[in-house]
């Protein structure tokens, strides 16, 4: 990210001149107060939004020029995790995740090997058949990182992935993010989680009205809940 | 960017299962989509109805033509022939002057009848003449002018007269005509409605869409691969909707023709036959229906791709 500038329709300016550089493999809490611009930062790196000003790429992709037709594209080497999951209510747990490989036309039998693998990655293979509806928070959150994970992306990037789960069901999710990083997959997670940033120590960036305001390794969250 | 043929198949496959899981929307489009094409079909019946009458009515219309009396019947034959070649004519019968007679009797009651005593044989006052059948009865017009047109070519002036009901016959087709442009019009105002309606369903619809095809964009899915389901979807709903109207329709129409033909012979309006009718209504239907889905499921993915 280069000189990154952001400026919404409506005169709000969320970025304001970001520079930073997320190496491979690096595992990256963004932390900040409520509207600091962490969302923006996050909603740039898998082009939900365009950067008004300056240089951005992921996995050697021009963000900024990217024509709308090979946002697909792009989409399909960043794993996305959302703190309210995001599947489609009415498929199941398999086919939520299968349907990512789906897009990418993968063969029907890799199809099927992979996603029972992943699912079995994040311990959920004997819930396969389950519609989101009848999993709880942690499951269902566990079935979106399958999913984010199916196609071997570069970057997972978790917008407070445990925002709405109990500290019990976090832990879990930490550990299976901990795991994909291990795996050799960069994770850029922005999160409100003191506890969870301050035990499993990673690099820390915050971010404060638009800027950057602390970039430390294995930092800690530094703000009073 | 070609589609593999094994994800063309997974689209047939989406786009099916999808009416399944949207159980209670699919069937309010089906059902939307049966009430609007069930009146459309109703009206359509009843126009295609009106048009046989009005058709049946206008094929009696026929021109009468009367010859100078005392002509020879080489010189009928001839002039038989010479109206017979008009390419607007289908048929000209000879009516001699004995069945002009028997004609006339008919037509009157009893005591009218005794007046025409003593006019027969050598007293028949009549003239021998043709009924002049045409192809398309709105022609009559026209044929009687070039029959009258036939009789001036020639010195001898062998016509008497040329008949068809001038003036009520141009008010009837004024009639029919009328008859039939105000059912065109009813049956096209009915198509808009059931845009309309369905439209209505449509964009209830939309409202469930819009996260799922966020989310499915958010995975990477390109803009063909989403819409492609839903428009296998609409196809189904809309083929459905209209094979199930088109079943109701023709089993009530077969019904109520049977009570009219059986429960009510003294109707003198024939009604058309399921035969005949049968596969225009449900062809129309058919291809309506399939469009109406179409239409709907693409205009309810539009709107939405461009997140």
């Amino acid at each position: 990210m280069h000189d990154i500038w952001k400026t919404y329709p409506d005169g709000t300016s969320a970025l304001q001149g970001v520079n930073v550089v997320i190496d491979r493999n690096e595992f990256v809490y963004i932390v900040g107060p409520s509207g600091a611009g962490k969302s923006t930062f996050m909603k740039l790196i898998y082009r939900e939004e365009v950067p008004t000003k300056g240089q951005l790429s992921v996995n050697g992709f021009n963000i900024g020029k990217l024509k709308p037709r090979k946002i697909p594209y792009v989409r399909r080497n960043i794993g996305v995790v959302f703190q309210d999951f995001r599947l489609l209510p009415k498929l199941t747990a398999y086919e939520n995740v299968a349907f990512a490989m789906e897009v990418i036309e993968a063969s029907k039998r890799s199809i099927r090997r992979r996603t029972m693998e992943v699912l079995d990655l994040v311990g959920l293979k004997h819930k396969a058949n389950s519609l989101p509806a009848q999993l709880s928070g942690g499951e269902q959150q566990r079935v979106a990182i399958a999913r984010a994970i199916v196609n071997n992306p570069a970057v997972i990037v978790a917008d407070e992935p445990t925002g709405n789960l109990d500290p019990e069901t976090s832990w879990g999710i930490m550990k299976l993010l901990e795991e994909i990083n291990f795996r050799g997959t960069t994770i850029v997670m922005a999160t409100h989680n003191k506890e969870i940033v301050n035990s499993l120590r990673k690099r820390v960036i915050a971010i404060e009205r638009g800027s950057i305001v602390r970039d430390e390794i294995r930092g800690e969250y530094g703000y009073e809940v | 960017m070609a589609m593999k043929f094994s994800t063309l198949l997974r689209h047939l496959r989406e786009g099916f299962k999808n009416v399944l899981r949207n159980g209670w929307m699919s069937f309010a489009s089906v059902g939307s989509i049966i009430v609007s094409l069930f009146i459309l079909g109703v009206f359509m019946l009843l126009a295609l109805n009106v048009d046989k009458l009005a058709t049946q009515i206008e094929s009696q219309v026929e021109i009468r033509v009367y010859v100078q009396l005392g002509t020879e019947q080489a010189r009928i034959d001839e002039i038989n022939r010479t109206i017979g070649r008009i390419p607007e004519v289908k048929k000209v019968t000879f009516v001699s002057k004995e069945e002009g007679l028997e004609r006339l009797r008919e037509n009157l009651d009893d005591n009218a009848k005794t007046a025409l005593q003593g006019y027969e044989n050598e007293n028949n006052p009549l003239p021998d003449g043709f009924d002049v059948e045409v192809f398309d009865p709105q022609n009559v017009a026209y044929v009687a002018k070039q029959i009258q047109a036939i009789n001036d070519a020639n010195a001898d002036r062998p016509i008497m007269g040329v008949n068809y009901g001038q003036g009520t016959v141009e008010k009837l087709f004024r009639i029919t005509n009328a008859v039939r442009n105000i059912g065109l019009v009813i049956v096209a105002g009915l198509a808009i409605m059931a845009m309309f309606l369905i439209s209505t369903t449509i964009k209830m619809t939309i409202l469930a869409r819009r996260r799922e095809i966020g989310i499915m964009k958010l995975v990477g899915a390109t803009n063909n691969f989403i819409r492609w389901p839903f428009f296998v979807e609409g196809v189904l709903i809309g083929l459905g909707g209209a094979a199930i109207t088109s079943a109701i329709l023709m089993f009530g129409y077969s019904q109520l023709i049977d009570t009219a033909q059986y429960d009510m012979g003294l109707m003198l309006i024939k009604l058309a036959g399921v035969q005949e009718v049968g596969w225009f209504i449900t062809g129309t239907l058919l291809i309506l229906g399939t469009l109406l889905g179409i239409w709907g499921s693409v205009v309810s993915v539009r709107k939405y791709l461009k997140v």
